[in-house]
């Protein structure tokens, strides 16, 4: 005999089906007055640092069709590279920015928009640094998981070459699916869940 | 907030998920997921610290009756109808610690099966006193504890006769976003559990039982409520103790 571990399994996941809404925001499906307002709907106050971006795109299936109640969040650091988290310990993060945001996508046309500041680099364990990029986490009914992504920037071409996250990618056409369309300050990250343009998802 | 002054900060890696524990993406048999799972497989690679911070929430944002369904969409003196039950629980990190001060959501269907959703179509009755949706945050001991009542199940089209057994739905938000988990907590003793495709989306029986909440007597309130106990268990994180570092770091 020896001693156990110990340890406990992670909780399973479900999906988070279609009425995720009355949960998440349910001030978006007409449950209004228990919350004031939804969560993650505001990140970038006025006196925050950085550039103002808008992040615009859809859902996409495997058969082209943009998925019309897809849940998406995003976690970014702010624009000096640190993320508002008490794990963060290389510094204090801009307090006018909370780098998380929440967005259920239109009903009718899929489209989904976030309003954030454009983050700085954020360095790997290693201590190379990382391209500038944002998190994003997609449920939706049907996603028995939730899919974890990466959106990079189509302006910072020298930055994303030498990505560590974007070169441990093998086939290197599939790259570009992790670096947004669009002209600054309006980027475009389309994700596809399936088929020949499916994203990159992350194991991570 | 909580004084985390004498705690050192949570920067270790997470444990790897075990993919083989949670529900694949591709289950024929929960037909939605068939054009919804991605084919190639996910890019594997250790977490930075993109992944191991994540955003807190505050108890200040919490209104009174957040954690209390049963009253929060109700009338001044009303409440909603049905079963009326505590869920409360633990959420831990698979290495058996607390996970202070975590962010759980939870929604559901009313006494009847019926969402409060406008797409959805299911002919049983809305409660107006019931919205369904609360929300709390842990406590010092990783416990928390919300007020609702036992939501019906309801039928769904996949199958031509599938229903969904009785659910409550959780989202959770640990320490960091790699954590970030949404899961549903089913009830001791349904035989319905064991024929719901979503629920079969899961391989192992173990990992399905996990989901399910004991009726727990001890914690029922003798004439008001009957109690379910629902731990939850989020990634742990690897002890930075050795851990190569960079000099200087």
């Amino acid at each position: 005999m020896v001693q156990t571990l110990g340890y406990l399994k992670e909780t399973p996941s479900q999906t988070a089906g279609p009425y995720v809404h009355i949960g998440l925001t349910p001030n978006v499906c007409d449950i209004a007055g228990i919350y004031p307002e939804d969560l993650g709907v505001a990140m970038v106050g006025e006196r925050a640092a950085g550039s103002r971006i808008t992040v615009t795109g859809h859902v996409y299936d495997g058969a082209g069709t943009p998925i019309k109640d897809a849940l998406i969040e995003i976690w970014q650091a702010d624009a000096a590279g640190l993320y508002n988290s008490p794990s963060e310990t290389r510094g204090t993060a801009d307090p006018h920015f909370t780098g998380w945001g929440r967005y259920a996508v239109d009903g009718a046309s899929g489209a989904f928009r976030f309003e954030t500041v454009k983050p700085g680099r954020v360095p790997y364990p290693d201590g190379r640094s990382m391209a500038p990029h944002i998190s994003f986490w997609i449920v939706a009914r049907g996603i028995n998981i939730g899919l974890h992504t990466r959106m990079y920037f189509p302006d910072e071409a020298d930055a994303n070459t030498a990505d560590p996250l974007l070169a441990r990618i093998e086939h290197r056409t599939r790259v570009a699916t992790l670096i947004a369309a669009g002209t600054p300050p309006h980027y475009v990250f389309d994700i596809h869940l399936q088929g020949e343009k499916e994203t990159v998802f992350l194991d991570i | 907030m909580f004084d985390r002054s004498n705690q050192r900060p949570e920067t270790g890696a997470f444990f790897a998920r075990d993919r083989q524990w949670h529900p694949p993406a591709y289950t024929p048999g929960y037909k939605t997921s068939v054009l919804r799972s991605p084919q190639k497989a996910l890019l594997s690679l250790g977490a930075t610290l993109s992944e191991i911070t994540g955003p807190v929430f505050g108890h200040s944002m919490l209104g009174a009756l957040d954690n209390d369904l049963i009253h929060n969409h109700a009338r001044p003196g009303e409440s909603a109808i049905g079963e009326r039950i505590v869920v409360h629980g633990r959420v831990l990190d698979e290495r058996g610690r607390p996970v202070r001060g975590a962010l759980l959501e939870f929604w559901q269907a009313n006494a009847g099966g019926r969402y409060r959703h406008k797409k959805e179509t299911y002919l049983a009755a809305l409660d107006p006193n019931f919205g369904g949706c609360g929300r709390t945050i842990t406590d010092e001991d990783g416990a928390y504890a919300f007020r609702t009542v036992r939501p019906g199940a309801y039928p769904w089209p996949n199958g031509v006769n599938d229903w969904r057994p009785a659910h409550i739905h959780f989202s959770v938000f640990g320490h960091g976003f790699a954590q970030r988990l949404i899961t549903q907590m089913y009830f001791e003793g349904d035989p319905m559990i064991w024929k719901c495709p979503i629920v079969n989306s899961i391989p192992d029986r173990a990992a399905i039982e996990q989901l399910v909440a004991p009726l727990d007597w001890g914690n029922t309130i003798p004439m008001d409520s009957r109690a379910y106990k629902f731990d939850i268990v989020l990634r742990g994180r690897r002890s930075t103790l050795f851990e190569n570092r960079r000099e200087g770091n």
